[in-house]
């Protein structure tokens, strides 16, 4: 396990009252995973990251990073560690008076690395996060987009082990933060490197995270593969946040006018997990009963575990021959749940 | 010659030598200003309630300090430090003289804006560095102070101005410069006209030092 935390509370205290910013958070990342952490404003999703590198100092609880505990490490000794741990920020938080070569640079200079190495270093991170030819520039002088990629060449400057990223893309638009996913996945990849991802947009989770944790009011109410969150939200606000992502779908009410018959039918929505969702199972079943089947919406979402598609569908003909087709697409793989409530 | 006819109690050899004394005493006290007022900032910034170095002892100590010495009225702090300039300088006359009242008197005025300028600078910077794990004085040099640098320049440029018309006041009490020259010279003597020339003066001293300030200003800020 490459970082292990445990019970982790965070407890401002107040005049008029005590905030439990973070409450008793329990939470194991493996090496080399992309984990998402979401929540809404408030939740304390923000605190938690930062008690992670010890920029709030925690109330109660540990956090181990490779066998190191950062919760029990001196001034100094914390201050070598977070070198290993690289951050980026909504707000890029940029030196304006530092061109992006003396930006990069910063934290290579914190670190002690030799003028020349710094300079090969520096190169070889404009290079990889795609802003040869800026290194004069000004932040002044970049779009968001660019700002951020100058963060992430800088949170990678030491050879972290580690990167947090608070909000990183919520500040960008959807291009350009599709962009900078797109980048940090070819980072994790690379690297290998472990990321932490703080964010509130539940499709930043979608597209690149491999697990989540969903925090509301300090607490992880739900944790686990971000395909399983999607297809089976358990708390109420990980269900908000996957009808965010997808309104239509979960607006069953929606359906009504489409469906054809009242008598002799049933209206299922099929879950398609991973390769389930790319074989031509409607046809298949089509072919094999004889059944009548009305497609009434569907929908796709690509994933980093694979992709998750739903689709409602009308199914028309005998009860029994109903019933076998249920079976047969659920022996096949395809997750099937009858609505009610809809005729 | 036109001048000549204008300024008939003009000295000129008297008017240039006044000139270097206020630029001797307003440069020296400047840097004086500089370092001094930078320090007393930075203490004021650093042991803010949540910051760096939080401790709110040394905070109220040194602006209680502050706000006194802001609240003396120059010419009463040259009379009160005159022991202290005897001791420290030997002398209680001329340019030199005037240095430490000049610089006490306007390092406390400095450092509130240097204070102001640090809270200026973007937390989540100051966060970043230290995500990084730098330690207090980097996180001082290589960020509050580069940051920080035009709203810097621009007060020191005030300050500057402020210590050119304290040099004039230092000069009623014989710390000699334009300020003395126009009231031994001019206003002592009705010369009217010597009063204008050292106005006059001054005032170029004033633009210059402006000018320059600006300019820096600009020159620092990438933002």
């Amino acid at each position: 396990m490459m970082i292990s935390i445990k019970q982790l509370s965070k407890l401002y205290r107040m005049k008029s009252q005590n905030v439990q910013a973070v409450d008793d958070v329990t939470l194991d990342i493996k090496r080399g995973d992309i984990f998402g952490v979401i929540g809404y404003s408030g939740a304390g999703k923000s605190t938690f990251i930062r008690l992670i590198n010890r920029l709030e100092e925690p109330t109660q609880g540990q956090v181990m990073i490779n066998d190191t505990n950062i919760t029990e490490l001196s001034v100094n000794k914390l201050r070598k560690e977070r070198q290993k741990i690289g951050m980026i920020f909504q707000h890029f938080n940029l030196l304006w008076s530092r061109t992006v070569y003396e930006n990069i640079a910063f934290p290579l200079e914190i670190a002690g690395v030799t003028k020349q190495k710094r300079r090969d270093k520096v190169l070889e991170l404009i290079e990889l996060v795609g802003l040869s030819g800026r290194e004069q520039s000004y932040p002044s002088q970049l779009s968001g987009g660019q700002k951020q990629r100058v963060g992430i060449a800088r949170a990678l400057a030491n050879d972290p082990d580690v990167l947090l990223c608070d909000e990183a893309t919520s500040a960008l638009d959807p291009e350009t933060t599709d962009d900078i996913l797109n980048l940090l996945v070819s980072i994790n990849q690379k690297l290998n490197l472990t990321i932490i991802m703080i964010t509130h947009e539940m499709h930043v989770i979608q597209k690149i995270c491999h697990r989540v944790a969903v925090m509301d009011q300090g607490k992880v109410v739900e944790q686990g593969d971000v395909l399983d969150v999607f297809v089976k939200p358990q708390s109420k606000t990980a269900k908000r946040f996957v009808q965010q992502l997808n309104p239509l779908e979960h607006n069953q009410d929606s359906l009504k006018p489409f469906i054809t018959k009242e008598e002799n039918s049933e209206v299922v929505k099929l879950h398609f997990i991973g390769n389930d969702a790319k074989r031509a199972l409607i046809s298949n079943v089509l072919k094999t009963f004889d059944i009548e089947i009305n497609i009434l919406q569907g929908s796709i979402s690509p994933t980093q575990e694979g992709t998750y598609g739903t689709l409602y569908v009308e199914l028309d003909g005998n009860r029994s021959v109903i019933d076998e087709t249920i079976k047969f697409i659920q022996s096949s793989g395809v997750e099937v749940e009858v609505i009610d409530d809809v005729t | 010659m036109m001048l000549r006819d204008w300024f008939p109690n003009v000295n000129m050899d008297d008017m240039w030598t006044a000139t270097y004394e206020t630029l001797y005493m307003t440069i020296i006290s400047v840097i004086g200003t500089l370092l001094l007022g930078i320090m007393l900032g930075l203490l004021l910034f650093l042991t803010e309630r949540g910051n760096l170095l939080q401790n709110s002892m040394v905070n109220s100590a040194t602006a209680s300090v502050v706000n006194i010495f802001r609240a003396i009225p120059f010419i009463i702090l040259i009379l009160l430090l005159f022991p202290f300039t005897d001791f420290l300088m030997g002398t209680n006359r001329g340019p030199k003289a005037a240095l430490p009242a000049l610089i006490i008197g306007a390092a406390p005025f400095y450092a509130r804006l240097v204070e102001i300028a640090f809270k200026e600078v973007d937390k989540g910077v100051i966060e970043a560095a230290k995500s990084m794990g730098a330690k207090t004085h980097t996180i001082i040099f290589k960020v509050l102070l580069p940051e920080s640098m035009p709203a810097l320049i621009s007060g020191i440029t005030v300050t500057a101005i402020n210590l050119i018309s304290y040099t004039a006041m230092a000069g009623v009490i014989g710390a000699g410069g334009l300020g003395d020259l126009a009231y031994m010279k001019g206003f002592q003597r009705r010369d009217v006209d010597v009063v204008f020339a050292c106005t006059i003066f001054i005032v170029i001293i004033v633009f210059i030092f402006q000018f320059i300030g600006d300019a820096l200003s600009r020159k620092a800020d990438k933002r």
